[in-house]
């Protein structure tokens, strides 16, 4: 692999580090970015945590990945603004949302995800939002300092982390989740328990097992959330955080092999030699994931900034590194939540601390190995995980159980 | 502005003029150095900024919070000047400091 025009798609996470690292690295061909915002790469996970505590200027809450001015620096064309419409695999080029068009000999795509549709009746009206990216979350930062009721339809963490946020501003928030218990896809039944307890003790209010069908409209504008039973949850402002779906219809038109995602190998390589696709729009092997043959779409930043790494390595014609360790951070309150590994499969969960008071940590464990854990301001424990599963040593409950035995002990067995 | 050292992972040195009130971290990412990785953005989250540092002049920075050590701990090559180097805030009292970037920040 020898490119020397390299077009990327999507100048979210994934895309901003690749071209930076690519570049950092010693490639010296051409390099063009392509993004819809009219932004230059930013942190995304900053806009779901707090709203009215940073300053007002965009300059002050927007924190970028590299400064704006970087890219041209770094002769890295921005196409900013662009979306890209079709991609021409027998030309090797992409056609722009203006006509234009751009050659590449490697091209990547990084077109991210997108918040999952519920298409129900009434999701137009005003005051129903959903949040991606910064000028979602500006609409919604403005809808929650109003201070009008808050309805948030799905327990995910995207839901959970505005909740907390808008109760910090005094608003009153219900979190209404179609399943039994809040985050019931992505954490075990023992931290969507001690989540929905925080939640509930800052005066949120949970609705679990409640089917939302639609919304009211009051005064030309959303009045409630309508729920299966046929009762309304008044509110006047909704945040639909019920998932995230990929962006792969580019990747489909053009013939791609996808399923949920792009469908890559370890080293982002999709089914055509000149394409590559990195981060949340990839289905993409995970090691020690036993379910689903063993892929999964991972959203997260380290994942995407994992296959950032593995695609410029392959670039640059280097071996395969190790991958990282999946894992997922959320701030809730005081709380610091981080998970290392994928909570999948049956386990056994071992509880280090207490959660009445400091960290806690639960460890999964089967067959004798650590699944994933879930830790709750315990640095130390999500460090000592990180390790437990990319060396995929054995663990015993009973020692891991015992709060006199050292994790570093573990770590070394 | 004060100007950092930046000891890189091949052993070069950088010196970079960092703003008051911005973090070593942010530094060295918002110029793409090499070594540091940042991947939680500088909240103390992800130890894949980990630096030593080697030169600080007095006062120049806070003392590390207990996150912060637990953190480091658990790093392969942790030392005793081992710092997570988005909690290194610059200030004017910063003119003149050098880390070493570690290698192992993934």
């Amino acid at each position: 692999m020898n490119p020397r025009k390299i077009v990327v798609v999507g100048a979210g996470h994934a895309g901003g580090t690749f071209v930076a690292l690519l570049r950092r690295e010693g490639y010296d061909g051409q390099i063009a970015l392509v993004g819809a915002e009219e932004h230059a790469p930013y942190h995304r996970p900053p806009l779901s945590k707090s709203f009215g505590t940073s300053g007002t200027g965009r300059d002050e809450k927007v924190k970028w990945i590299y400064d704006p001015g970087y890219y041209q620096s770094q002769g890295i064309e921005l196409h900013l603004r662009e979306s890209v419409t079709a991609i021409d695999r027998d030309r090797r080029h992409v056609v722009l949302t203006g006509g234009g068009v751009l050659d590449y000999d490697l091209l990547v795509l990084a077109t991210g995800a997108e918040p999952r549709r519920l298409n129900l009746p009434g999701e137009g009206l005003d005051g129903i939002h959903t949040l991606r990216d910064l000028a979602d979350a500006e609409r919604l930062e403005e809808a929650i300092l109003s201070g009008a009721p808050l309805a948030i339809v799905g327990g995910g963490y995207i839901g959970l982390e505005v909740a907390a946020a808008a109760r910090a501003q005094g608003v009153d928030v219900t979190v209404i989740e179609r399943e039994d218990r809040l985050l019931a896809r992505v954490a075990s039944p023992a931290l969507s328990g001690l989540l929905s307890e925080h939640h509930r003790a800052s005066g949120t209010r949970i609705l679990t097992g409640a089917q939302t069908v639609g919304y009211v409209c009051d005064s030309g504008r959303v009045g409630g959330v309508r729920l299966a039973d046929d009762t309304v949850v008044p509110c006047g402002t909704v945040l639909v955080g019920a998932g995230a779906v990929p962006r792969q219809a580019l990747a489909e038109q053009a013939g791609l092999e996808c399923g949920n995602g792009i469908t890559v190998d370890a080293r982002c390589r999709t089914n055509d030699k000149s394409i590559l696709a990195i981060g949340d729009v990839t289905n993409r092997p995970v090691d020690g994931l036993e379910i689903m043959d063993g892929r999964m779409r991972v959203e997260s930043i380290p994942s995407a900034v994992d296959q950032a790494r593995h695609a410029v390595d392959l670039i640059l014609g280097r071996p395969a590194q190790d991958h990282e360790v999946p894992w997922f951070w959320s701030d809730q309150f005081d709380l610091k939540i981080k998970i290392a590994g994928i909570v999948h499969g049956d386990y056994e969960t071992v509880q280090r601390g207490d959660p009445a008071g400091g960290g806690f940590a639960l460890y999964h464990l089967r067959d004798g190995r650590l699944v994933a854990a879930e830790t709750v301001n315990a640095p130390k424990d999500f460090m000592a995980s990180k390790r437990m599963l990319s060396s995929r040593c054995p663990v015993e409950a009973a020692a891991l159980r015992d709060p006199a035995t050292d994790l570093k002990v573990l770590i070394a067995a | 502005m004060p100007t950092i050292t930046y000891v890189l992972p091949d052993g070069t040195e950088q010196q970079m003029d960092v703003p008051c009130g911005q973090s070593v971290m942010d530094g060295s990412v918002r110029n793409n150095l090499p070594g540091i990785v940042a991947e939680c953005g500088g909240s103390c989250s992800c130890a894949t900024c980990h630096v030593f540092l080697e030169h600080a002049p007095e006062g120049a920075f806070d003392d590390a919070m207990t996150e912060e050590t637990d953190l480091v701990e658990f790093l392969d090559d942790a030392a005793p000047n081992s710092r997570l180097s988005c909690q290194l805030i610059v200030s004017e009292a910063c003119e003149g400091a050098r880390v070493r970037v570690s290698t192992s920040n993934g």
